[in-house]
């Protein structure tokens, strides 16, 4: 029952944390000065292109851009009514892209899922690197294991995720066969989902998965070493070393379940940054995520699809966050419910 | 010291109560702290060695124009995507002194690339202290003596020259004025906020406290990235490269100061119930009076070490702003500006030393996370 009661209240959370994502999002859109359609019609006067200038004036006072700003936003989130009723992100209705002149909604579609597609294998990569190489550091410490470990883990931290790309990119291509940009073969692009686009899929991920997700794996795989080394030292494992336990069993019964907590709560601070990365990632090669629309969307004030892109990607970090901080009330019971960080 | 008939010792000088028999032993305890720091910093080697190394990078900033052969933007347009070249000494067994050989270009149509092909025969010894184009040294002396020139009619890129014939060395260290920089103005922006955010929330409490803590929560569930684009892709063209460049480190100084401010805000929380906190603010102290004089001070040094261990973050956030276009531009010159010119596959596979500027990255972040690291742990010089 308490964790029910804890769940909603993280979920009401989430949404006045959303809600003031919005705000901010929409002050930082409208932070350059003038916007597309402005910066449009003042091009297509001076080409004298008059027919052009009236579709660019209907669309703006269809998305309702001549209004003050205050008022712009409440019309785009959907809390008041625009030129055609309540139509705004609560509505479903998520603006039209000037730029690629379609409704943003039909410009992103796939984009989506395959962007959470991305970050999920991204962050079950993290788990899998680093959970076996963290405790063999920890259990091996200050020999050669945990110097190798180490170095490769400041490499990966050190390394711009995006020459990574690069690099893998090339040498994978041309020692490995592994496919060059993008996230599948061109032919499979908008078929619907069948056996060989899967996985076809699958062998794009390889490259942007690993580049991902090793930052994120090194720092995890620090924060993990430190804690086992921490939970390492305490008299309950020097019990069950002289008590004659294997070293393989006790490692896993006692300290690994104990250093586990923070790993979970960290689902918090990784999932931010790997977001970034898949963004930056994304555009370098090519992937069909968001990541490449935003840059786009922000390079030329398409100020609806590139709003969207960003909620859309806070939205996605919240939803992680939350479900890692309900993972570890599961575990831990001994958190208090109420509240991180006290 | 004197020895009486009876064979006992005497020390002439007058016995005094204050000097202190303990003192040989107890000369490690009461050192002071930024010793016992220091005697403990100096055994990690690699912190030791990751701070020589940065020390040495930032004193060369200045002077980075006197140390280049070349200037940033001189072109040499006989020398496009020049390989790199290396300075030999001795030529056919006999000593020359540092020289060159002299290159030459051909364009070769057929795999449509720049192919080099070396002299061997004449070496061209190198000229030292000589005369060359003008540059700003410390940023406002102007001066043409450059440490090395090439000699007339040879070259001297040592990590090779990019699509317009600009040195890469050079260009590297010019950008090492813009790219480090960047990361100490991002963390003094930062340091100021966080500390101020912190310190507001962790000394007052109640809503403040509310306030600012909800505000940290929610920058540091958004992604970075994303946010630092939205926010550059704000700075307007037509601003000068000084302006984007102190605009663009503000920006990352601006979302990177959740994390401090929580590390400050659960000191004060702990700190703030203190006797002599108690004590200051009875005796009349202003909160801003106790916050700097009596709290900070405390653990500025544990401050300075997490500082450290953000600035590699804002250095690779620059990195990826320039190259994906929406950071500095050109002509400014910072690693991020380089690497966005050799963001293809040509690059890394006809002409690799254009992705030379990658390597200073790599060794500069990894020196402040070992200096970070090694500050952190040295930092406690109480606890062993």
């Amino acid at each position: 029952m308490m964790f029910i009661k804890y769940a909603v209240y993280r979920f009401i959370t989430m949404l006045l944390t959303l809600w003031v994502v919005s705000i901010l999002v929409f002050i930082i859109i409208n932070l350059p000065p003038g916007d597309y359609l402005s910066n449009q019609i003042a091009e297509l006067r001076a080409t004298g292109q008059a027919e052009g200038v009236a579709k660019a004036e209907f669309l703006r006072t269809e998305y309702a851009l001549d209004r003050p700003l205050w008022e712009q936003y409440f019309i785009w989130v959907g809390m008041a009514p625009g030129p055609n009723g309540f139509s705004g992100l609560l509505q479903g209705d998520f603006g039209w892209s000037f730029e690629f002149d379609r409704p943003v909604d039909s410009i992103v579609g796939d984009a989506l899922w395959l962007t959470v597609l991305v970050n999920l294998a991204a962050v079950l990569f993290v788990y899998l690197i680093a959970l076996p190489l963290g405790v063999l550091a920890a259990a091996k410490s200050e020999t050669w294991v945990d110097y190798t470990a180490g170095f490769v883990g400041y490499l990966g931290l050190a390394t711009p995720n995006f020459l990574l790309a690069l690099i893998l990119f090339y040498y994978g291509h041309k020692y490995f066969d592994l496919p060059i940009g993008g996230l599948m073969a061109p032919a499979f692009e908008g078929e619907p989902m069948s056996w060989p686009k899967v996985k076809s899929i699958l062998v794009h991920m390889i490259v942007p998965t690993f580049v991902i997700g090793t930052s994120g794996a090194a720092a995890m795989m620090q924060r993990l070493r430190a804690n086992m080394l921490d939970e390492l030292s305490k008299p309950y494992v020097e019990t069950a070393i002289a008590k004659g336990m294997k070293p393989s069993r006790m490692l896993a019964k006692y300290p690994l379940r104990m250093a586990f907590n923070p790993f979970v709560a960290d689902i918090g601070n990784l999932l931010p940054a790997m977001v970034s990365g898949s963004v930056l990632v994304s555009v370098v090669l090519g992937l069909q995520t968001i990541g490449p629309y935003l840059l786009a969307a922000l390079k030329s004030q398409d100020q609806f699809l590139a709003a969207f892109v960003l909620m859309f990607v806070a939205l996605l970090t919240l939803i992680g966050t939350m479900i890692s901080d309900l993972l570890l009330v599961l575990l831990d019971p001994r958190i208090r419910y109420g509240g991180r960080g006290t | 010291m004197s020895t009486q008939p009876s064979n006992r010792f005497v020390d002439p000088e007058p016995w005094t109560d204050e000097t202190d028999i303990s003192a040989p032993e107890r000369s490690e305890m009461d050192a002071p702290a930024w010793l016992l720091t220091w005697r403990k910093f100096r055994r990690h080697k690699l912190a030791l060695i990751s701070g020589i190394f940065l020390l040495t990078c930032y004193l060369i900033l200045p002077i980075a124009g006197f140390i280049a052969p070349y200037t940033p933007n001189e072109r040499s347009a006989e020398y496009l995507y020049a390989p790199p070249q290396s300075i030999n000494l001795w030529h056919e067994g006999s000593w020359v002194g540092p020289y060159v050989y002299p290159i030459t270009a051909k364009a070769d149509l057929e795999q449509y690339r720049w192919t080099y092909t070396t002299d061997k025969a004449t070496p061209m010894p190198l000229e030292f202290f000589c005369k060359g184009r003008v540059y700003n040294l410390f940023g406002f002396i102007p001066s043409d003596t450059h440490l090395v020139c090439a000699p007339k009619g040879a070259t001297i890129f040592l990590w090779g020259s990019d699509r317009l014939g600009r040195d890469v060395f050079s260009r590297i260290l010019y950008g090492a004025q813009l790219s480090l920089t960047v990361g100490i103005i991002g963390i003094t922006v930062s340091f100021l906020l966080g500390i101020t955010f912190g310190a507001m929330a962790g000394y007052f409490g109640g809503r403040t406290d509310w306030i600012v803590n909800r505000a940290i929560e929610i920058l540091r569930s958004l992604p970075e990235l994303p946010l630092w684009l939205a926010l550059s892709a704000a700075v307007p063209s037509n601003w000068g490269p000084v302006a984007v460049f102190f605009i663009i480190s503000i920006i990352l100084g601006i979302l990177d100061w959740p994390g401090l401010a929580r590390a400050v805000r659960s000191k004060f929380l702990s700190l703030r119930e203190e006797e002599y906190v108690k004590a200051a603010e009875m005796m009349g102290a202003k909160p801003g009076r106790v916050i700097r004089r009596h709290l900070l001070p405390n653990f500025m040094s544990h401050l300075i070490a997490s500082a450290t261990l953000s600035i590699p973050a804002m250095i690779l956030g620059e990195t990826a702003l320039s190259f994906l276009g929406l950071g500095l531009r050109a002509p400014a010159v910072s690693w991020g500006v380089m690497l966005n010119d050799a963001q293809n596959l040509a690059s890394i596979e006809i002409y690799w030393w254009t992705a030379i500027p990658m390597l200073p990255i790599i060794v500069v972040v990894l020196a402040f996370n070992f200096l970070g690291d090694g500050l952190r742990a040295s930092l406690d010089p109480y606890k062993s």
